[in-house]
């Protein structure tokens, strides 16, 4: 039995995650923006066997409201294990191409947010010499690409942010878990023909339940991603830039 | 996992608007042009389409919201699938009431098309066991409906096709089991007298009882068969079974797998398949057959099939029914798994339920086009003749003339509609 937070935990792929969790009967604490949703999941997660379920309302941007909330989860769970950050928005690369306020909210929401986060539970982790931090990164910020390099480069800084944060933690023992998924049918992609490059948001959530599990430091989710990003990372850059990715 | 939006004969093809529901809270969406509610797409026809209009894709609506193990009453949001609640109550010692024959469905479309199943003579119809949902009508009132409260509108929902409404949620209670096993008995039957001699004894002693037909037997050995009935067993911990569903049509072929030739050895060989007389099956391959190939409905090709079911009253259920066989058998079409089973004398749970006392045949044809819909016109014919009746969820073709009198109620259906609310069946037949 495991005490996890989950910030972002309405998110769909959050949500399928959570369920995995309670099946197994882990304790959960829930945030995210909206409370009848967090209520609706929480009763959820209640029947599915979580052993506890608690939640709280934050707004990730109100930077000044994440100690008491982390606190509060420290309280209600009675210690973290683990935390699982899957918080984040879908930018909309051409209104950020237009507006700075658009690209300053984007990387405030992708990275400063979950860096702001991460920086007291990386320290109370470190105190108490155990956990594992999962955060969900995304396979968009393997290479800067003129469709989304707004979303791609906040999620970039985090990669690279959790790299330097799982090296400083190694010593203490706490993992730090960078989760790079690729396409996720959601219900906002309902309407789209999936090619076989989509994953349900269950699938993803096995794989991020195996990886904390076993320790992992970096995973792309499904595994063909890894390969898939191997390749578009290494086109040369006369050949990218004529690319229409 | 087929895509959203087509129905599972795959035919017909129709254009919508996909609108995904994600929680039980939020307002009824109110895009341009009607609404249909759309569960996991398991209905074969197109009484879960909505040509030019909107599907309300309720898949995201898959919530528990209580589940007592002591009275065995669970409420969830209508989107949740009966897989997803037989793997979550099953341990516990529950189980679904009715099970149709995939697990595939969602608890909204089990209560929109009142399933029935192998047990309808001991439990009836899904709606029975229905206590309450939630409608959500697009004036924005929640109607909560049950027996006593808004009963007119909690019968016309139950076998409602989905026009009465959004269902957001609803609570139904479950059947009491010792674990995931059944007593098992097939038994060989060599005509229908044989047939109906077997189900009306079996009905006093087994839960569960249906047959398999052999299509395209010759009319010498028509109506021969495989008679399956069953019990829960008493065991909670016999061997775990084999993983299930690890087969998948990973495309559709360019033609029919099914046609004369492959119909025809496949039914002579499973006629003749050697049968244990007794034994333990776990409930999945009993009750699902088909499901352990995903996306089984791909081997009928890009034109896709339709499947028939019917229902015969009793008094000439006999002569009915092998009249349909014989037509059946003279076209040299028909499917691999033909279904007959009788129907206990249950009040129907839903002013349009289609399980009523009588027999039901159920089978696919491959869509060859003008021959197979003339086939079952002429099927039509004699089920009419009958004052017999077909299963609009299994529905593509039906005419209008025959689902009024079919279903007679459907003008009473009408009157409880949601004004916003249609389907490309509902206007295929009552317009």
């Amino acid at each position: 039995m495991r005490r996890v937070l989950i910030i972002g935990a309405t998110s769909a792929i959050a949500e399928a995650t959570a369920r995995l969790l309670a099946a197994r009967g882990d304790s959960l604490f829930l945030v995210a923006r909206d409370a009848d949703r967090l209520q609706t999941i929480a009763t959820d997660l209640g029947v599915r066997g979580a052993v506890r379920v608690a939640t709280a309302t934050l707004e990730v941007t109100d930077f000044d409201a994440h100690a008491a909330v982390i606190n509060a989860a420290s309280l209600a769970l009675g210690g973290i294990d683990t935390v699982l950050i899957a918080h984040g928005t879908l930018s909309d690369q051409i209104e950020c191409q237009g507006s700075v306020d658009a690209l300053r909210r984007e990387f405030v929401i992708n990275a400063l947010s979950t860096m702001a986060l991460l920086t007291p539970l990386a320290n109370l982790l470190e105190a108490q010499g155990f956990g594992t931090l999962a955060v969900i990164s995304s396979v968009a910020g393997d290479r800067g690409r003129q469709s989304n390099y707004v979303y791609g480069s906040a999620k970039a800084a985090l990669s690279v942010f959790l790299g330097g944060l799982r090296q400083r933690l190694a010593k203490s023992k706490v993992n730090v878990l960078t989760i790079k998924p690729g396409f996720v049918d959601t219900p906002m992609t309902a309407a789209f023909k999936k090619s076989a490059l989509w994953a349900q948001p269950a699938q993803i959530a096995t794989g991020i339940v195996n990886a904390i599990d076993r320790g992992r430091s970096v995973v792309y989710l499904p595994w063909f991603w890894s390969i898939i990003m191997l390749i578009i990372r290494s086109i040369p850059e006369p050949i990218f830039k004529r690319l229409k990715l | 996992m087929p895509t959203v939006g087509s129905s599972w004969g795959r035919y017909p093809h129709v254009t919508q608007n996909i609108v995904p529901l994600h929680w039980r809270g939020a307002e009824l969406p109110t895009p341009d042009g009607t609404l249909l509610a759309y569960g996991n797409g398991r209905s074969y026809g197109d009484s879960c389409l909505n040509d030019a209009g909107n599907l309300l894709v309720t898949r995201g609506l898959d919530r528990l919201i209580a589940f007592d193990p002591g009275s065995g009453i669970l409420r969830c949001e209508a989107g949740v699938l009966f897989s997803e609640i037989l793997d979550l109550v099953i341990p516990q010692g529950w189980f679904l009431p009715v099970l149709p024959g995939t697990k595939f469905i969602t608890v909204g479309g089990a209560i929109a098309n009142d399933v029935h199943g192998k047990n309808h003579h001991r439990a009836g119809t899904f709606g029975e066991h229905v206590r309450q949902f939630e409608l959500l009508r697009s004036d924005g009132s929640r109607l909560l409906c049950d027996r006593t409260q808004n009963s007119e509108l909690f019968h016309a929902s139950i076998g409602g096709l989905g026009l009465t409404g959004l269902i957001v949620w609803a609570e139904f209670s479950l059947q009491r089991i010792a674990g995931p096993w059944l007593a098992t008995e097939t038994l060989r039957f060599e005509n229908l007298a044989e047939f109906f001699a077997l189900s009306s004894a079996s009905e006093k002693d087994y839960e569960y009882s249906v047959a398999w037909i052999d299509c395209c037997a010759p009319e010498a050995k028509l109506g021969r068969g495989l008679f399956m009935r069953a019990n829960h067993a008493q065991v909670s911990n016999a061997k775990r079974p084999p993983r299930q569903r690890h087969l998948r049509m990973p495309f559709t072929p360019p033609l029919s797998l099914v046609n004369r030739a492959s119909l025809r050895l496949f039914n002579t060989l499973y006629y003749h398949r050697p049968i244990a007389a007794h034994g333990l099956s776990h409930y999945e391959p009993f009750f699902f057959p088909l499901d352990s190939i995903a996306e089984w409905n791909r081997m009928y090709g890009p034109r896709g099939f339709l499947q028939y079911q019917c229902l015969v009253p009793p008094q000439n259920s006999a002569e009915v029914v092998a009249e349909l066989l014989r037509i059946i058998a003279r076209s040299g079409t028909g499917s691999f798994l033909a279904v007959l089973k009788t129907f206990g004398e249950r009040e129907a749970a839903g002013l349009m339920s289609f399980a009523r006392t009588g027999t039901t045949l159920a089978l696919d044809f491959a869509n060859a086009g003008p021959s197979t819909f003339a086939l079952l016109d002429r099927l039509d014919a004699v089920v009419a003749a009958a004052s017999g009746s077909v299963y609009p969820a299994k529905d593509a073709r039906m005419s209008s003339a025959h689902f009024r009198q079919y279903f007679p109620q459907w003008e009473k259906l009408q009157t409880h509609i949601d004004p916003k609310f249609s389907s490309s069946f509902w206007r295929r037949v009552t317009e």
